[in-house]
């Protein structure tokens, strides 16, 4: 009877195990599925490098690099912020923040980084936006500096939390070694700890960064919108989130654009992908690095 | 035999928070001689030694009543710098921690860290202490390779080399060997022996076998105090407190 539940327990752990493998592969299956079709209709290279979009003219035109564009400028800006910020923040609290202190800051950036994007997106309309276009005289707020600047702080707990995580792993004896022949803090934390800590701390970057590339609220209503190849950091662009986001309501199910937004899709889940991929293999070689096993 | 004193506390109290960790400890240390400190866990050993190059006042909350002197100069003094301090006074510590550095860089870190530019220099340095350390044979052909792959009587002896190359005049070890085998362990007693000759040592050590093998002093710690201290053969063989002889005799501890 205790071997019959035993393989039972066996049986339901390994179903619950694979069975985000298989969402995992259906997603795929569904996103190739549904996005091929658009190669049929328009070459891979004009839909990844064609400057216009204008899914709904007559005749259509299905070039995403106007996206592909504003996406791209929106995560780099978003890293400039989030990166200093993130990063500087982790090694205050871990270098320098009393125990008190970090106590009761750490909860606190952790709970940022749980604050739903849509907060985020509604303080860059309201706040950041109508600012910046009173400050710099520009026709609009909404646009890819501000998204990037949204972005960025929204990013900015999630690289925090994950290289103080980074930077507490680095053992004391490091930190002891150094000091014991007769290295500064300042050359302790360069030298030993963040070296130490670097590729956690690439990591943290990097999910970051992953976060900045897929998240959609805060750039549709943040970014402006406007599909068009943008000229300067304080145009309206629209990211391909933001693009399947907003369209995908409106396109016919089966017509070539919501095929199109699709093919945005699968490109999306595979930058991702590669994103995670990358902070997967940095993080284990960090493991191996300070001699945990794993 | 003279012997001058290279490291003096006087009247040292310790205390983490409120909690007494040192009373009244009174102790010379001789130049160019093994130290050895033992005593049952948890009663001080580790707390003392660490006052001698200043790494206790890493650990926040803590406080200090007393002199340490080395060569007649209060090493807490308004004046003193605890960088210079621990150049002066190395450490090896329990358990091996080499950076996750290659081999030379480990060597080399104490020199980049105090300014040696000279690349001829600290290549001159790091071959010398890696001699001194007994490494050198092991390790010739390897040096750009991790640190993390020696064994850990390799680790520690590294750890010593590392030391070494900042040239220090006092060399702390608490309890180097606690975690090698005993075949690595002797290697490290030998060392330390060689060693003594030209560097004055401290040895924190479980192992009171060890203590008399190596030391020429030995002190008694139990509870926070000094119960007794003296050569290490008097101590090992006369003892003049009870404690002392319940203790090196195997009733408690
Ligand atoms: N960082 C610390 N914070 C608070 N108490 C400590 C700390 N380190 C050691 N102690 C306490 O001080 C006493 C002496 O510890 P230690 O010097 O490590 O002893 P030993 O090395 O002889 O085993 C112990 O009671 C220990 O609990
Ligand atoms: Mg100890």
């Amino acid at each position: 009877m205790a071997r019959i539940k035993e393989k039972a327990y066996e049986w339901v752990f390994t179903a619950l195990a694979f069975s985000s493998l298989i969402f995992l592969v259906g997603i795929v299956i569904v996103l190739f599925k549904e996005g091929f079709p658009i190669f049929k209709a328009v070459k891979a290279g004009d839909f990844l490098f064609g400057r216009f979009w204008y899914p709904t003219y007559e005749p259509p035109e299905f070039g995403i690099f106007p996206l592909i564009l504003a996406s791209f400028w929106v995560t780099l800006g978003a890293l400039l912020v989030c990166v200093p910020l993130g990063v500087g923040s982790a090694l205050y609290l871990n270098e320098m923040a009393s125990f008190r202190q970090r106590s009761v800051l750490k909860p606190m950036v952790e709970i940022l980084a749980s604050i739903p994007s849509v907060v985020y997106g509604f303080f860059g309309m309201m706040i950041v936006a109508p600012v910046l276009q009173d400050l710099l005289h520009i026709p609009t707020g909404l646009c890819a500096f501000s998204a990037s600047l949204v972005l960025g702080i929204m990013a900015t707990p999630t690289v925090c939390s994950i290289a103080e995580d980074a930077l507490s792993y680095v053992p004391k004896s490091f930190r002891e070694a150094s000091f014991a022949v007769g290295a500064n803090r300042w050359q302790t934390l360069t030298k030993v700890v963040i070296p130490a800590a670097g590729s956690g701390i690439s990591t943290a970057i990097i999910l970051g960064m992953s976060r900045a590339v897929g998240e959609t609220m805060t750039v549709l209503m943040v970014a402006g919108g406007s599909a068009v190849i943008p000229k300067s950091i304080f145009d309206p662009v629209r990211p391909m989130t933001s693009a399947i986001a907003a369209e995908m309501g409106e396109a016919p199910m089966g017509s070539m654009h919501y095929h199109s937004l699709f093919a945005i899709a699968l490109i999306l889940f595979l930058i991702t992908f590669a994103f995670n991929i990358a902070a997967e293999i940095i993080s284990r070689r960090f493991r191996i690095k300070l001699g945990h096993s794993g | 035999m003279h012997n001058n004193i290279k490291m003096k506390a006087e009247n040292v109290d310790f205390f983490y928070g409120p909690r007494q960790a040192l009373k009244d400890i009174n102790l010379d240390i001789c130049e160019k001689r093994v130290t050895a400190i033992i005593g049952p866990s948890g009663c001080g050993k580790s707390t003392f030694i660490r006052l001698l190059n200043r790494m206790n006042e890493l650990i926040p909350n803590t406080s200090l009543k007393g002199r340490i002197l080395l060569d007649g100069e209060d090493i807490f003094g308004q004046q003193v710098d605890a960088v210079g301090i621990r150049r002066r006074v190395g450490m090896v510590f329990q358990k091996p921690n080499p950076f996750p550095k290659s081999i030379f860089e480990n060597v080399s870190y104490g020199l980049h860290v105090n300014g040696v530019k000279d690349k001829k220099l600290i290549e001159k340095k790091v071959v010398s202490s890696l001699e001194k350390a007994a490494l050198w044979d092991d390790i010739k052909d390897r040096l750009h390779e991790s640190a993390l792959k020696l064994s850990g009587g390799q680790q520690q002896r590294l750890c010593i080399a590392r030391c070494l190359a900042v040239e220090p005049e006092v060399l702390l070890f608490d309890e180097p060997c606690a975690s090698l085998d005993p075949i690595s362990t002797g290697k490290i007693e030998e060392l330390i022996m060689e060693l003594k000759k030209y560097y004055t040592i401290v040895i924190v050590t479980h192992n009171m076998q060890q203590a008399a093998r190596i030391s020429d002093h030995t002190a008694f710690f139990l509870l926070g105090e000094l119960i007794e201290m003296g050569k290490t053969q008097d101590i090992f063989t006369a003892p003049k407190d009870k404690r002392t002889e319940d203790y090196i005799t195997g009733r408690f501890g």
